[in-house]
């Protein structure tokens, strides 16, 4: 039977998502933009948009995994509204740290512990078994599952999760980062979201740009804006709920935040010149951002409370691509004031720089990892763009991918993956590769490019 | 006499061979030398642009629609990651900034490009200080601050949308847009 260890009120809770009065009810002064935001919704269809995964690179020796169908319990003829174990043999599988066993070679299918026959699962060298059942239950759905280690015979992890018909996906991918954390000694990242803009360019040459936000497996994309203009430099608000970026919907680029759930949003910068790289401090209440009002790139800090604005960088270079440090007292930035776009650190205390990066002509747009302990980047070598990774503490640098496209890198928030967009025959496409390099995945439009990706934090919404 | 009819004969077809080979970039360089020659003259530069083409191609209208007219060119392109002007587009830069100190009701909008290749954001900020190069080469040249926008479109407007230096060289530019003549 199963041993129901928890039981999660329901998947549609926040499981993590901060509680930020103060960035919630920003009052002062706030156009919000409700109408236009509204008018901007539509356009694209799913189908557009959908984004397909393929495995390019997986690790050798990744850890054998069943995960069997899970029965039913629904009237009989009828069938579950979502195939949960195909769910999360698919997160699994695409981790690329787990080799799933298929279907077809089960010798059985137990859908609860009682069922199971280890020596079943041990002729076929299985390590780990997930077996589990879907009950209806009003207007809901109970999802029990059971996660054992086949050699010793012992259930490790075991729960009951209620759920709707339309979080069953979610609720699957929070099974799958249960049994990743108790298997790995990590957290998983796969109940969480990327953001990340499309374009679709037609015959007669005109361009449709998307703003899109889908479930980290790519199912599930939604078009939170939709604009003939280009979009970029999407962020995470620290809560998931918002997102800021750029839009050139007026023929310039301009600053925005917008709720996702509602649509509403807010204009927070049009100064004359550049209004880019928006990123959230870490306690959600500043933005760091880009403008040029005072003749060239330089980096601020917006209070988005007091809506005062502090220059950080005052250099005749090229100052962009601001990133919080995780504790918010330091910036790690872009700028060519030695003559090639390098890393620099500046403390927001004293607006110091401190130069960070020294291999190669060519280092951009860092992203922190949540640890704080590396940073990936953009790194140029030889006329070709490839993510790189350093370690914080002095540590030398390691390229990742080998494509010659290679942008816009975006650690998961358990820090095991970076997104990152990249060409792929033509096209722009989102691509993953985990921190040591050694599994690779594309996520690929199945019409335009894809672009732009920023992994959400951890928030349990949806 | 004859001696010296000769010499004319010889000499005349090679005085053309010389000419065209010191100008070997064809007639649409030639208004240009003139404005170089006399940048800060006022008026007649202009008429002087417009004028001698006219003669030559036919074209007729507006100087800023004379395809044969150095005003026509409206596109200063870069090298990668750099935002220096090429000696090669100081002559149609130049054509603009005679045109609109001599139009100051006349206003344009400089937008900055880049090719794709490297981070967005930096290269918005690329496309800006290409925009602003070509704005200090035109107020030097005593174009009015209020004359000039400047905006930046990093990667995001590419002319070609190829992903090799083919496409990537008409993409590294800046543009000049008229906004009132």
């Amino acid at each position: 039977m199963f041993a129901v260890v928890l039981n999660f009120i329901s998947p549609l809770c926040k499981l993590g998502a901060i509680a930020d009065d103060e960035v919630c009810s920003l009052k002062i002064r706030l156009l919000w933009f409700v109408a236009a935001g509204l008018l901007w919704l539509s356009g694209l269809t799913l189908a557009q948009a959908a984004l397909t995964i393929e495995i390019t690179q997986g690790v050798e020796g990744a850890m054998p995994v069943a995960v069997v169908p899970f029965g039913w319990q629904g009237p009989p003829g009828s069938k579950a509204p979502e195939d949960v174990a195909a769910v999360i043999t698919a997160d699994l599988q695409r981790s690329g740290r787990f080799s799933p066993l298929p279907v077809s070679d089960m010798l059985s299918r137990p859908t609860e512990g009682a069922q199971v026959n280890f020596r079943d699962w041990r002729l076929l060298n299985v390590e780990n078994l997930v077996v589990g059942r879907v009950v209806p239950s009003g207007d809901s759905y109970i999802v029990q599952f059971q996660l054992f280690d086949v050699f010793r015979a012992a259930p490790l992890i075991g729960y009951s999760i209620r759920s709707t018909a339309s979080g069953l996906r979610l609720t699957a991918h929070q099974i799958s980062d249960l049994i990743y954390e108790t298997l790995m000694g990590e957290p998983g990242a796969f109940a969480t979201r990327i953001a990340y803009v499309t374009e679709i360019r037609s015959r007669d040459g005109a361009r449709q740009f998307s703003l899109q936000v889908a479930d980290a497996d790519g199912h599930n994309p939604q078009p939170v804006l939709n604009s003939a203009q280009p979009l970029l430099s999407p962020s995470w608000s620290p809560d998931g709920k918002r997102l800021a970026y750029v839009s050139f919907e007026s023929q310039r680029p301009a600053i925005y935040i917008q709720d996702i759930e509602s649509g509403r949003r807010e204009l927070v910068t049009s100064y004359p010149g550049l209004n880019g790289a928006p990123v959230w401090s870490p306690d959600g209440k500043r933005l760091a951002l880009v403008l040029s009002r005072s003749g060239n790139a330089d980096i601020y800090v917006l209070d988005l409370e007091r809506r005062n604005l502090q220059q950080i960088t005052r250099d005749y270079a090229i100052d962009t691509e601001p990133v919080w440090y995780p504790d918010g007292t330091a910036l790690i930035f872009t700028s060519d004031r030695g003559g090639t776009p390098q890393l620099y650190r500046v403390l927001l205390a004293d607006g110091r720089a401190k130069r960070l990066t020294f291999e190669g002509r060519y280092n951009t747009r860092a992203s922190f990892s949540p640890d704080g302990k590396r940073i990936a980047m953009v790194h140029g070598d030889q006329g070709e763009f490839h993510i790189a990774v350093m370690e914080m503490d002095g540590g030398a640098m390691q390229v990742l991918t080998d494509s010659r496209l290679d942008e816009s890198p975006s650690f998961a928030p358990n820090g095991s993956m970076i997104i990152y967009a990249t060409e792929d025959k033509g096209r722009g496409v989102l691509s993953a590769v985990s921190v040591d390099g050694r599994v690779k995945q594309r996520l690929a439009l199945q019409i335009g490019d894809a672009r732009e990706p920023a992994w959400s934090p951890y928030t349990g919404t949806q | 006499m004859n001696v010296v009819k000769k010499l004319l004969i010889v000499s005349v077809p090679l005085f053309i061979l010389a000419g065209c080979a010191s100008t070997p970039e064809t007639t649409m360089d030639e208004p240009a030398m003139q404005e170089e020659a006399a940048p800060a003259a006022v008026e007649q530069p202009v008429a002087a642009v417009a004028t001698p083409v006219e003669a030559s191609t036919g074209f007729s209208g507006h100087p800023l629609d004379d395809p044969s007219n150095l005003l026509s060119e409206r596109v200063v392109y870069f090298d990668f990651d750099k935002s220096d002007i090429k000696s090669e587009f100081r002559d149609i830069i130049a054509a603009h900034a005679t045109y609109l100190s001599n139009h100051p009701s006349a206003s344009i909008t400089l937008e900055g490009h880049c090719d794709e290749r490297g981070s967005r954001e930096y290269n918005m900020g690329l496309g800006e200080r290409r925009a602003n190069a070509v704005s200090k080469f035109l107020m030097l040249q005593g174009v009015a601050a209020r004359q000039i926008e400047v905006v930046s479109y990093g990667e995001e407007r590419p002319a070609a949308f190829g992903h090799d230096e083919s496409s990537w060289q008409l993409n590294r530019r800046a543009e000049i847009l008229y906004k009132s003549r």
